[in-house]
């Protein structure tokens, strides 16, 4: 029993530190003393980042320009800003920590949140580049109803954005509080008074350009450690993982699989959740528009999967270096106890190691970057739940595609506006409460209500309006009352004694759902609109292939 | 587009060719990955000691090289992707659309 707990308690407590940094440290935060490297290395990069908004706004005048950059980005860039979406403060710190604790388990972790991207290159890639214009409901909803399809999509782009941004936002408040020392309250409002700037002020321009910002930051930064912590191992992997082994509870055990992992159906599902939930994000879909055609699309997968996964590496490289160069130094212990609680809680080592490595330099410049870092995760969430709100809600389900463009970038800046407040809103008021259940929740819905509509609207011919509206909000039910019996709401928000499903992420069990009565549904629907639906199935097939008539990019 | 310029890529050989080349090349890249990586997972889960094992005397394992092999793949793969679609499958896409308008 014991040992299942640990399997069942560990993917969450990845997924939410990885995710967010929100589930261990809720309540327990300790203000740090006011770090003044950090704070100036943090307004200097906001700094540059205003600046970089500042001559967005002078290039963002149409609704293409806010939603997709005008289509201008190049594939390099957009490999970047992808690769800076994925790679959050939390996978910093999380997956750095979850090697430093369990070793080889952590490793067997970051290579699942790794290979969804080549998985989306080779099936999702080029036919989200051809059919998207703005958003993924136009892809959802290109041959289906209108109305019916794009409402659905909106929402469920709205439900991911919204719960992400409330896991993003707790998370950076507590995450600030500990390496600036700022208040929770002045932080949430600080990060949402950025990203609003960032998002109205400079549209997908601004925020791709901050995100590239962040992650080549993020690159170097993680660089310059790898080479530092490699040096004090005369740059041998061998003599490292000898030391590790020396020093570590588990010994030589952390060179292999340990008890993380016992329970293979938990891994699978989470494994699930990660690879599709992430197929199903709006702001990761989002990226696809931003470049000009398919060949473009292709090169930024190509330039974020070499990006993501170099940049994993080096993060569980970082938390093998820790083990001995935090792990037995009494300095980061509380009380000078090696072995008991690292100061700052389980998430800190990576950020100790900085200060091991570089002193308080080093440690600034890296709590800066994790700060800019949520700034610009944050921002393109805020982009792609406004555009769910102005382009498919606004323009076209209530104005029926009549509204001027003008009036669509007026709602698109006030949508970025009201979600931000909302965010800043439900973020003070969640400050204190256990979000574990949200991650699963937000990875659960894009992977089981958005994934299979998208995914079905481009690859079968046989889907039909109410097939698709079925299947989607029978994976969107699925998971949300999977996660309510799971043990992140069942045991530990409601406090009953025993979780009535067992797993924290439902991916496996509502993600076939959602695909089964899709397909069941729609073999059922002999509607003459069903039928239509199929008929033009052909033609998109035509333009999904080859391009022809896709939405081109606006000269810069 | 019209329904007809549409019409006449679908009865075009080369558009038939190119769909089942990019088709075929996807979906085996995709169950590479996918069978490296879950292939990967039931080892963790059923025959853990199989990673445990050294790859010589000195501490590296094979679960190490199987982790750090199948982000090597993925990246392989991509590339080999990449290039083949942004030269073979474009020369041919771009022949289909010049044929066709």
């Amino acid at each position: 029993m014991n040992r299942l707990s640990t399997a069942l308690a560990v993917p969450a407590l990845l997924l939410t530190s990885a995710m967010a940094y929100a589930g261990p440290a809720v309540g327990e935060v300790e203000k740090q003393s006011m770090n003044l490297s950090a704070i100036a290395m943090f307004v200097a990069i906001v700094a540059v980042t205003l600046g970089i908004t500042y001559w967005a706004s002078t290039r963002t005048r149409s609704a293409a320009d806010f939603y997709t950059a005008g289509g201008g980005i190049t594939g390099a860039q957009n490999g970047l800003a992808i690769a800076g979406d994925y790679m959050s403060a939390a996978t910093l710190l999380g997956l750095s920590s979850m090697v430093y604790a369990k070793g080889f388990d952590g490793f067997v972790y970051t290579i699942g949140f790794f290979v969804g991207w080549p998985i989306i290159l080779f099936l999702m890639a080029e036919r989200l580049r051809n059919l998207g214009k703005f958003t993924f409901a136009d892809i959802a909803s290109y041959r289906l109803d209108q109305a019916k399809v794009r409402t659905f999509a909106a929402v469920g782009s709205l439900t991911v954005c919204l719960f992400y941004l409330i896991i993003q936002m707790v998370g950076a408040g507590q995450l600030i509080q500990l390496l600036f020392g700022l208040d929770y309250l002045y932080a949430v409002v600080i990060v949402g008074a950025l990203m609003m700037i960032y998002v109205t002020f400079g549209g997908m321009l601004a925020t791709t350009w901050v995100q590239i910002t962040k992650a080549c930051l993020l690159l170097g930064g993680g660089t310059l450690m790898l080479f530092l912590a490699f040096a004090q191992f005369g740059f041998s992997f061998e003599t490292m993982a000898d030391k590790a082994i020396n020093f570590h509870k588990d010994g030589v055990k952390i060179m292999g699989p340990g008890t993380l992992l016992a329970d293979p159906v938990s891994a699978v599902s989470l494994s699930l959740g990660l690879m599709f939930g992430t197929a199903g994000l709006p702001h990761i879909l989002m990226r696809f528009f931003t470049v000009a055609d398919a060949k473009a699309a292709r090169k930024s997968v190509l330039y974020a999967t070499g990006v993501i996964g170099y940049f994993f590496m080096v993060v569980c490289i970082l938390g093998l270096a820790a083990i001995t160069i935090v792990g037995t130094n009494p300095d980061f212990f509380e009380g000078g106890k090696i072995g008991g609680k690292l100061i700052g809680g389980g998430n800190m080592p990576v950020m100790h190691l900085a200060k091991a490595l570089g002193g308080d330099v080093l440690l600034g410049f890296l709590s800066a970057v994790a700060f800019a870092t949520i700034l610009a995760v944050v921002a393109g969430l805020v982009l792609a739940g406004a555009s769910a709100i102005s382009h498919d809600l606004f323009a076209n389900v209530i104005m029926k595609g009549k509204a001027s463009e003008a009036a669509e970038v007026r709602a698109s800046k006030i949508a970025s506006m009201g979600l931000g407040v909302i965010a800043v809103t439900l973020a003070i008021l969640f400050e204190k409460q256990n979000l574990v259940f949200m991650v699963g929740l937000t990875f659960g819905v894009a992977a089981s209500a958005n994934f299979p509509v998208l995914f079905l609207s481009m690859f079968w011919k046989g889907l039909s309006t109410r097939g698709a509206l079925a299947g989607g909000a029978s994976g969107l039910i699925t998971a949300v009352v999977l996660v309510i019996l799971g043990p992140a709401v069942w045991k530990t928000v409601l406090g009953n004694p025993q979780a009535l499903f067992p797993y924290d992420q439902p991916a496996l069990f509502s993600m076939p759902t959602a695909f089964l009565v899709a397909f069941i549904v729609s073999k059922l629907d002999r509607s003459v609109g069903a039928a239509n639906e199929r008929e033009k199935f052909d033609d998109q097939f035509v333009r999904a292939q080859t391009g022809l008539g896709a939405e081109g990019a606006a000269s810069h | 587009m019209s329904k007809l310029t549409y019409e006449r890529i679908r009865a075009n050989p080369k558009f038939k060719e190119l769909v089942a080349k990019r088709t075929r090349l996807s979906w085996l890249f995709a169950a590479m990955v996918l069978g490296a990586y879950y292939g990967f997972v039931a080892l963790v889960a059923f025959a853990p000691q199989v990673l445990h094992t050294p790859l010589t005397t000195g501490r590296t394992t094979w679960g190490v090289i199987a982790g750090f092999g199948i982000v090597l793949l993925s990246w392989v793969l991509t590339a080999l992707y990449v290039r083949r679609a942004n030269t073979e499958f474009d020369a041919i896409n771009n022949e289909i659309l010049r044929e066709s308008l």
